[in-house]
């Protein structure tokens, strides 16, 4: 890291008011806890959290070839996406490394709308200001905030302000006037809970964080809990879980590799990733359930149970919810099988570990009912 | 009770310190989940890393603030971590060291490690 001043969002006074630790993260000053990073992951658990995610990067990508253009660094299908919808997808390189995960969607009908992560989007944007071709242009958005609101109260909360936010599904996407300004919206989030990502002008940011806070069943919520909050929904975290060398097969994220995309084979790295698909990767990604001792963190090496290092931890800590440890990392497929007793090594001292399925708490996505 | 500038602090009772992290260290790790304590015969020079406390973020290591031989580290921490931020500076112990030099030089005193901390 460099040791250029932190940069702030709209919502720092906010949070230095309500007497948040700030920590640097993604070259931001954010805050990692208000009360305690415990009380707050069991509060967006049974309630509503509300996080300041403004650091993320967010943009526009429009024009007549802008969907065919992102397309070529994405395996998801955004040409057949609906309108009023968002997919999880990868941005990869030419290797099928991940340089980032994001969320992109059609909130309205003018090209794309893209979240990516803070430590990556000045490189994600040039990158692709750089590689878009034809009139496919990428507007930052730098004028606008993030707030996400997460947790089984999440939706009451909002309906209040906004009834029409009850309409939404999960991966459903908007851009409509909320609060009485022009927001993104969609019904997502980063811990395995309902709830909802707003899109918010600066300058509206903390009017509308306050009038949300307003709620007794809302809580702000640090980058602490939001850590072991995704860690518990089995979400990775890019620049730890997975990154530039990790394929979307090592990292346990086939499910973004759209059918219809894996047929044409049209997208970066997809030599690679159709080879791992069809003959295995070196390592995958996996969950563990460690039974004994001290966390098992990021780095630490995960043994066989003959002692032989057979691969790293690249996040963990303890579960809230479980009350127990838990971890992800990478193992050969070989030690993938659910059930496979191993090793984390932790200071030098193995202690008893399980591969066990990833989310290790339930997600509680919102899906609408069917239509009759 | 004295306090080093690592935060942590010792109370000695003849040759015997107990050794634990201050109220101003607890609060700053937030919930303790996992403490790892010296075993009994474990000998330490001042400055070690001698127990290990984790918060739900991060490992962070408890160094020796004097010398000597652990007599016991608090097993009670094993089970009940959250002792540290409900009582670091009294129940939240870390182990009884028996010293090899019972002076409290290069330690501060309440009001020096106050003073120092009003300095952070």
């Amino acid at each position: 890291m460099t040791d250029e001043p932190l940069k702030t969002t709209p919502l720092n006074a906010a949070h230095r008011a309500a007497g948040a630790r700030m920590v640097g993260f993604g070259g931001y000053d954010m805050p990692v806890q208000y009360e305690g990073v415990l009380a707050e992951h069991r509060w967006t658990r049974e309630h509503a959290g509300l996080f300041d995610v403004s650091h993320m990067g967010q943009c526009k990508i429009t024009g007549e070839d802008a969907v065919a253009q992102f397309e070529r660094f994405v395996p998801g299908d955004y040409a057949i996406l609906k309108a009023g919808k968002q997919k999880y997808s990868l941005l990869l390189n030419a290797e099928g490394g991940i340089m980032d995960d994001l969320m992109a969607g059609k909130p309205d009908h003018d090209g794309l709308y893209v979240v990516v992560n803070a430590g990556n989007k000045d490189a994600d944007f040039a990158f692709l200001k750089a590689n878009l071709q034809g009139d496919a242009t990428l507007t930052v958005l730098d004028d606008r905030s993030l707030i996400a609101i997460q947790g089984p109260e999440a939706a009451e909360v909002m309906a209040a302000h906004e009834p029409v936010m009850a309409e939404f599904g999960f991966m459903d996407c908007a851009r409509l006037m909320l609060f009485g300004v022009d927001c993104f919206v969609s019904r997502s989030g980063y811990t395995g809970e309902d709830g909802y990502e707003i899109s918010v002008p600066n300058a509206d940011a903390e009017r509308i964080w306050n009038a949300l806070l307003q709620d007794a069943r809302v809580k702000p919520i640090g980058l602490g809990a939001r850590d072991s909050l995704r860690l518990e929904a089995g979400l990775p975290l890019h620049g730890h879980d997975i990154d530039a060398t990790t394929s979307p097969v090592e990292g346990a994220l086939t499910f973004a590799l759209s059918k219809s995309r894996k047929e044409r084979a049209d997208f970066n790295g997809a030599a690679r990733i159709l080879k791992e698909l069809s003959d295995g990767p070196s390592r995958v990604r996996i969950g563990l359930s460690v039974k004994e001792g001290a966390p098992a963190r990021e780095g630490a090496e995960i043994a066989d149970m003959d002692g032989a290092v057979i691969g790293n931890v690249t996040s963990g800590g303890p579960s809230p919810t479980l009350g127990r440890n838990i971890a992800m990392g990478y193992v050969p497929p070989a030690f993938a099988e659910l059930g496979t007793d191993l090793k984390v090594i932790v200071r030098g001292k193995p202690a008893a570990a399980e591969v066990v399925a990833m989310p290790f708490v339930a997600q509680r996505y919102y899906r609408k009912p069917k239509a009759v | 009770m004295h306090f080093t500038k690592d935060h942590e602090w010792v109370r000695l009772d003849g040759d015997v310190a107990t050794v634990g992290i201050s109220k101003h260290a607890a609060d700053a790790l937030g919930d303790v989940v996992f403490v790892e304590t010296p075993e009994a015969g474990k000998v330490v020079s001042k400055g070690d890393g001698f127990a290990v406390v984790e918060s739900v973020k991060a490992a962070s290591d408890v160094y020796a603030p004097v010398s000597g031989e652990v007599i016991e580290g608090n097993a009670a921490l094993a089970s009940a971590p959250e002792t540290v931020n409900a009582d670091p500076e009294g129940e939240g112990w870390f182990a009884k060291i028996r010293v090899s030099d019972a002076s409290t030089e290069g330690l501060m005193d309440r009001a020096a490690y106050d003073a120092f901390l009003a300095t952070l």
